[in-house]
């Protein structure tokens, strides 16, 4: 008799999926996604923030974590890339949004594509040279090139240096939907497409050829360039697909806060994305996203020790870490027992 | 704007190596761990922040300097020197054996993947600086004034002080016996050999791991020593400087081909001579982008360092 384990949520949550049919599965997704949507609603509840409003809270960080953590994971999860300057191009995005805002007269959708293409082109700068080096070269490098960004955008007088550039427009309202400071239902909202837009671009990916190419580069990047896969090119593509989702992730950002500065894009941002990712469970788009929800989520949740809560957070990171090496929602065995192999090896 | 440079040449380099040599024995902390373990110790910043507190807490707590108290002279000077130095490398050593139980030991037992470890080293040392922030309040420490900073000689045109000499000569001599500890001591060996092949050694019958706690405890002290003399040069401290340090002297170790314990002397020294180079052409604010840029070119061209030895490259 097999003897299931409840406590593998994933396989739990993978049985129920792979059991339901086309309505069935159309039901759950469609009910899922009702239920998050409702979630700005749940301000009174037990879920509540303490000191920062509930609602912004999902926005920014909750939503845009996971978002910024989807996008992350195309690089480290998917093809095995430590990336530890990804808030560069979340910055980029973010600057975009803020310069073009303030001066062209665009609107925040008209802008997004800015955005996106100006942070895949910093992706092709960085990656054409630089994704020929592997593992912890390639964390230093990207790290390096995080702080570039950072430094130079704080030395410049185009950006306003460490001002910081402020009163970024709101988006335009959409039909009855306004974007409002004090209530940030309707940025929740748009948040969840883009995470949606996300996961699908990511799921349609992963089963054709650059998700498998991806997954040979994971496991085996001398053997994968033997089979003949482009490595380069694809590695490429990942690192340029991260940016755009993070470049995305900053425009949205800026129009929010309404005000950026270079210290908002800190090393931190890009180990705490880092860490959402590894927490959550690497490689598993569920993992990533339950674990920037709760790494997102729980600094502001506990604000109540209100001093300690950062060192709480990284208590946690440790104890979850040593306890689940592979994160909360680990991907699949078959994916895991390769990877053990090549620690081993 | 090379006019600064030409002009203050001979006053930059020494200000250049000083800054090397603590940059040299911060890196020792990363190259060891990475050579033993081929995995980034993420905490050595905060092992380095730590260790400036042993110097503050001697100086100020033990033996009651004051900013306002005389420097001290002769035979109490050097004592509270060496107790300083004593102090910090103890504080650091104990934080570096704290860092490899709580954060390392578990993970490198049950053999998982590499970015869990990297993960619970960022969360330890998040902790370690958030324990040292709420101590101090975020406020920056300054420290007491012990060393006077006496000019000494003057040699074509720069001066040269008392506290940068005493660290140039002090730090090469602590690197010169921890070098000196790794070629030639059993202990140093077996570190060496678990380095070249952890299973190899461990068929060897090395005690693996006591051979990773002393790499992190000499990694640890090195550190330590680093943080007495950014005390000595720079007077202060506060609970986030090991950032800022940590990522140079790493990228330092990097520079210098990491793993490498020869390279990250020679590394840190041409890293602390191209910062100040660097600042003094460009300016202050521009010295960062400057070493990135540096390193990106040198590991485009150089992957295994300047002085790297092959290391594999093929580590994922």
């Amino acid at each position: 008799m097999k003897i299931r384990n409840y406590w593998n949520l994933r396989d739990w949550g993978a049985d129920i999926w792979e059991r339901a049919n086309r309505p069935k599965r159309v039901a759950i997704a469609v009910t899922s996604i009702i239920l998050v949507a409702h979630l700005p609603f749940a301000g009174a509840s037990f879920l509540a923030t303490p000191i920062a409003a509930y609602d912004a809270v999902l926005v920014y960080p909750v939503g845009i974590f996971v978002l910024m953590a989807l996008g992350l994971n195309i690089v480290v999860g998917k093809s095995g890339m430590l990336d530890l300057g990804y808030v560069a191009f979340f910055a980029i995005g973010a600057y975009t949004m803020a310069i073009m805002g303030t001066t062209t007269g665009l609107n925040t959708w008209e802008i997004m594509p800015f955005g996106i293409v100006f942070a895949m082109l910093a992706g092709v700068i960085l990656g054409l040279p630089t994704l020929r080096l592997r593992g912890d070269y390639l964390a230093i490098v990207t790290l390096g090139f995080g702080e570039i960004v950072r430094l130079v955008v704080l030395n410049s007088s185009w950006s306003k240096g460490p001002n910081g550039i402020a009163n970024v427009p709101m988006p335009p309202d959409i039909g009855p939907l306004k974007f409002k400071l004090d209530d940030q239902k309707v940025f929740f909202w748009v948040v969840i497409i883009m995470i949606l837009l996300t996961i699908w671009m990511i799921r349609r990916l992963s089963v054709r050829r650059p998700g498998r190419a991806w997954e040979a580069i994971r496991q085996d990047e001398d053997a994968a360039e033997l089979m003949g896969i482009a490595t380069l090119k694809y590695k490429i593509w990942s690192f340029t697909l991260g940016a755009a989702v993070g470049g995305a992730a900053g425009v949205l950002y800026a129009s929010k806060n309404l005000f950026i500065a270079p210290e908002m894009f800190t090393l931190n941002v890009s180990i705490l994305i880092l860490a959402c990712v590894v927490f959550g469970g690497i490689g598993n788009i569920w993992g990533v996203i339950v674990g920037a929800t709760i790494l997102g989520y729980l600094p502001d949740r506990i604000r109540f020790i209100s001093d300690a809560r950062l060192l709480v957070f990284g208590i946690v990171l440790v104890v979850v870490m040593n306890f689940r090496p592979d994160g909360l929602l680990p991907r699949k065995k078959r994916e895991k027992a390769i990877v053990k192999k090549e620690v081993n090896a | 704007m090379f006019a600064v440079l030409i002009d203050q040449f001979w006053s930059l380099t020494i200000a250049g190596v000083a800054l090397g040599f603590i940059y040299v024995l911060i890196s020792l902390g990363y190259t060891m761990v990475y050579g033993v373990l081929r995995m980034i110790n993420f905490a050595n910043s905060e092992i380095f922040m730590w260790g400036t507190f042993g110097t503050v807490i001697t100086s100020r707590d033990i033996f009651n300097y004051t900013q306002t108290s005389e420097p001290a002279t002769g035979g109490k000077l050097a004592l509270v020197l060496v107790s300083s130095l004593l102090m910090s490398m103890l504080v650091a050593g104990l934080t570096a054996i704290f860092v490899e139980l709580v954060a390392y030991r578990r993970l490198r037992m049950k053999g998982t993947n590499r970015l869990a470890t990297l993960i619970s080293a960022i969360g330890i040392s998040i902790a370690l600086q958030e324990v040292m922030r709420l101590l101090t309040d975020s406020r920056p420490v300054g420290s007491p004034r012990i060393l006077e900073k006496i000019i000494l000689t003057e040699v074509w045109g720069a001066n040269i002080r008392l506290d940068t000499v005493i660290t140039i000569i002090a730090a090469a001599l602590i690197f010169f016996v921890l070098e000196r500890f790794i070629k030639l001591s059993r202990m140093g060996k077996a570190i060496r050999a678990v380095s070249m092949n952890e299973d190899a050694a461990k068929l060897m019958g090395v005690n693996l791991n006591r051979v990773i706690t002393t790499t992190f405890l000499v990694g640890g002290l090195a550190t330590g020593a680093a943080g007495f003399f950014y005390i000595t040069v720079f007077e202060y401290t506060k609970f986030n400087i090991g950032f800022t340090m940590g990522m140079a002297a790493f990228t330092a170790a990097v520079l210098g081909g990491i793993g490498n314990i020869r390279g990250a002397f020679y590394g840190g020294l041409s890293l602390g001579l191209l910062e100040v180079y660097a600042s003094a052409v460009l300016g202050t604010q521009w010295k960062a982008v400057t070493v990135f840029i540096v390193l990106v070119l040198v590991l485009l061209f150089k992957p295994n360092g300047l002085f790297g030895e092959a290391v594999q490259t093929t580590r994922a």
